[in-house]
């Protein structure tokens, strides 16, 4: 077991271009089920020995695809999520990055009563070690064992699996959520399946600046989560009122600082990483009881 | 992306939105006119620049006649005005705004954003109008009122009757109020802004409703579908170094130590900021080269960094994922060559293609430091900045 993905997978790709297919093509080389891709106006074609389809719907009825992975470019991504949950995938992960915020905000609400699980925008994506890979992950970092992580960050996602995997510590599944102000699963989502996931035993969080996902994960945790939780908080250095790259991440009027972040995960006792080369040292640590 | 008050109360009008009248001036002699044309006993002048707080700063004074705003305008033109969100170093006045004086009776404050943790629109509305928002939020919390707005519903009548109650507004003002926001709120939607606030919203002593001050910011990733929203820009007011980045499609945010960085993602080039002050070094800048780089790209991101006569050193780190370390190390062999870099540059590639980046680097037989781990890689650069 693991979340959100594994061999049961079947994955469909919408947005067939050059990042698409190269991406496409690593993840069925890693061993997933990669079935179809859909491409208006490509329809018909074969590309990288994946069948293109018009619709997200025609793919569907044609290759049992259960989840998409989404590198539409940004006016159309939102529609492309849609698309996705209109035909009840039980997952769609968006990858791209700069989508107008109103687009996701409208998107997001309209997808309340979808079954379809959004992981993202603006997100690596999801890896379940040596069984699935979707997104862009580079997967050879990541090693099977208990730990889960997840992250609103994409390279330092890496970072820290890489830390974990050199520890000789393998992961559950690896998900960035995605560092945008308006996203599909966040912390508390990813949270509440590690806990349910008999195989995760600990979890690893990665948080940075602005918004308050992380004070809201840590009121989550220290009532829900029963597993040992490390954590970091990028931007402990970010100058007030600069955006640090991501769309999201900001501190806006006193609003959003590391330090408030990390004093909410510590008060619900998650084990906090000063230093960004010590997440898997702090996680090795708290939790060598359940490793 | 920010504009300027005039361009926001233009806007403003475009969508019924009541401001007072005004014109843009550039010169004393141009503002004179202004005055005249307006045709009221008082104005106001107005410095217009990417900044809050310009009151308090000597950027907005009253004029009780053209020649007083001539002369007034003369003094503001060509000011730096210091405000606490303008830094020390001050931003210089170009234009000034001349605006017909309000007899006011009340302010209010209004604002209009999303609101994250819902991932609704927000409407916040206070009776404690020209003070500082987050000032009030913080001591008395009461005197806020926020009405969450379904994104895809919209604004309805009841809504705007509950902000109402809470400016504690009468019936006509109530109503002035109803086409107000209205017009604010599809502004807000039809233009993709990610921020509207007016403060103060004067309640005038006629019971009038004007927008005395207006912010407006836009959603970046929207401007594409706004070519006139992108074009009321202007490069005078942004950061040389964070706008020469933006036009190569850098995420740039000049800092003030002396360890340049390079990093690939926007996170671990925030946690390379954290490592580098873990290790008692400071960071002269952020840098996410973004999900794109390539041999071009980190060519410019070089150039941007040597920009700053402070950085002592290059920290370079990447952890492939879409980027391909291979393509990086050519792109800071040929920096190192072409842009003849005279700093220590220490470089650490991980992921995608890491081994073929390493072995372009240590073939070019320039002096480039390498490193395995990101606590290794700033440890060197840290102490190849103190010159050891």
């Amino acid at each position: 077991m693991a979340i959100l993905a594994g061999r049961h997978t079947r994955l469909l790709v919408q947005g067939m271009g050059r990042m698409g297919q190269f991406h496409a093509k690593l993840s069925r080389e890693y061993g997933t089920a990669v079935v179809a891709g859909v491409h208006p106006g490509k329809g018909g074609t074969t590309i990288e020995d994946v069948p293109i389809f018009e619709t997200v719907g025609e793919a569907v009825r044609a290759t049992g695809a259960n989840a998409s992975v989404v590198f539409v470019p940004p006016p159309g991504a939102a529609d492309a999520i849609l698309e996705a949950a209109d035909a009840s995938l039980e997952l769609v992960c968006c990858i791209t990055e700069g989508i107008p915020t109103l687009d996701m905000a409208r998107a997001k609400r309209a997808m309340c009563s979808s079954p379809t699980r959004l992981v993202g925008p603006n997100c690596p994506g999801v890896v379940v070690p040596e069984q699935c890979r979707i997104g862009i992950m580079p997967a050879q970092i990541t090693r099977p064992g208990p730990v889960g992580v997840v992250s609103r960050s994409g390279t330092l996602t890496y970072e820290a699996v890489d830390q974990l995997s050199r520890l000789g510590i393998g992961q559950s599944t690896c998900v960035g959520i995605g560092g945008d102000p308006v996203i599909g699963t966040n912390f508390v989502d990813a949270l509440a399946l590690f806990e349910a996931d008999p195989e995760t035993k600990a979890v690893v969080m990665i948080g940075e600046i602005g918004g308050s996902a992380e004070e809201t994960a840590a009121r989550f945790i220290r009532d829900h989560v029963t597993k040992p939780v490390a954590a970091f908080i990028a931007g402990q250095n970010a100058p007030a009122g600069k955006r640090m790259g991501h769309a999201g991440a900001i501190i806006a009027g006193g609003k959003g600082r590391a330090v408030d972040k990390i004093a909410a995960l510590e008060a619900a006792g998650v084990a906090v990483a000063r230093s960004p080369a010590e997440i898997g040292e702090t996680l090795a640590k708290h939790a060598a009881g359940v490793l | 992306m920010n504009v300027h008050e005039y361009q926001a109360k233009a806007l403003f009008r475009d969508f019924g939105v009541a401001v007072p009248d005004g014109e843009l001036a550039t010169t004393p002699a141009e503002a004179e006119t202004a005055a005249k044309r307006l045709g009221v006993p008082v104005v106001v002048v107005k410095a217009q620049v990417h900044a809050g707080g310009r009151g308090k700063g000597g950027g907005i004074q009253l004029a009780k006649s053209p020649a007083e705003a001539k002369q007034r305008a003369s003094e503001i033109l060509g000011m730096t005005l210091v405000t606490h969100q303008t830094g020390p170093e001050g931003k210089l006045v170009r234009k000034v705004y001349v605006e017909a004086g309000s007899e006011i009776a009340r302010e209010l404050y209004l604002a209009l954003t999303l609101d994250r943790a819902s991932e609704c629109f927000a409407v916040i509305a206070s009776t404690a109008g020209g003070m500082d928002i987050e000032e009030v939020a913080a001591k008395t919390p009461e005197r806020i009122h926020t009405e969450l707005v379904d994104p895809l519903v919209g604004l309805q009548g009841y809504q705007i009757r509950k902000i109402a109650r809470a400016l504690e507004l009468d019936a006509p003002q109530s109503g002035r109020l109803d086409a107000f926001l209205r017009g604010l709120y599809r502004l807000f939607v039809e233009k993709d802004a990610s921020l509207v606030e007016i403060n103060p919203l004067v309640v005038t002593q006629q019971g009038e409703l004007f927008a005395l001050d207006g912010k407006l910011n836009f959603d970046d990733n929207a401007l594409y579908r706004h070519p006139d929203v992108a074009a009321l820009r202007d490069p005078e007011e942004e950061d040389p170094r964070e706008r020469a980045a933006k036009e190569i499609d850098l995420a740039y945010v000049g800092l003030d130590g002396d360890v340049g960085c390079m990093v690939n993602g926007a996170g671990l080039a925030m946690a390379t900021l954290d490592m580098i002050t873990v290790c008692g070094g400071r960071p002269a800048n952020f840098l996410d080269a973004g999900g794109g780089a390539d041999k071009a790209k980190v060519k410019e991101a070089f150039k941007l960094i040597l920009r700053d006569p402070n950085v002592r050193a290059i920290l370079v780190n990447i952890f492939g994922g879409i980027v391909r370390c291979d393509l990086i190390a050519e792109g800071v062999v040929a920096a190192a060559a072409e842009l003849g870099v005279k700093v220590p540059l220490v470089v650490r590639l991980q992921g995608t293609n890491a081994a073929e980046g390493r072995k372009i680097l240590a073939d070019s037989k320039l002096d480039i430091t390498p490193a395995e781990t990101l606590r290794e890689a700033a440890e060197k650069a840290v102490a190849a900045a103190r010159g050891r």
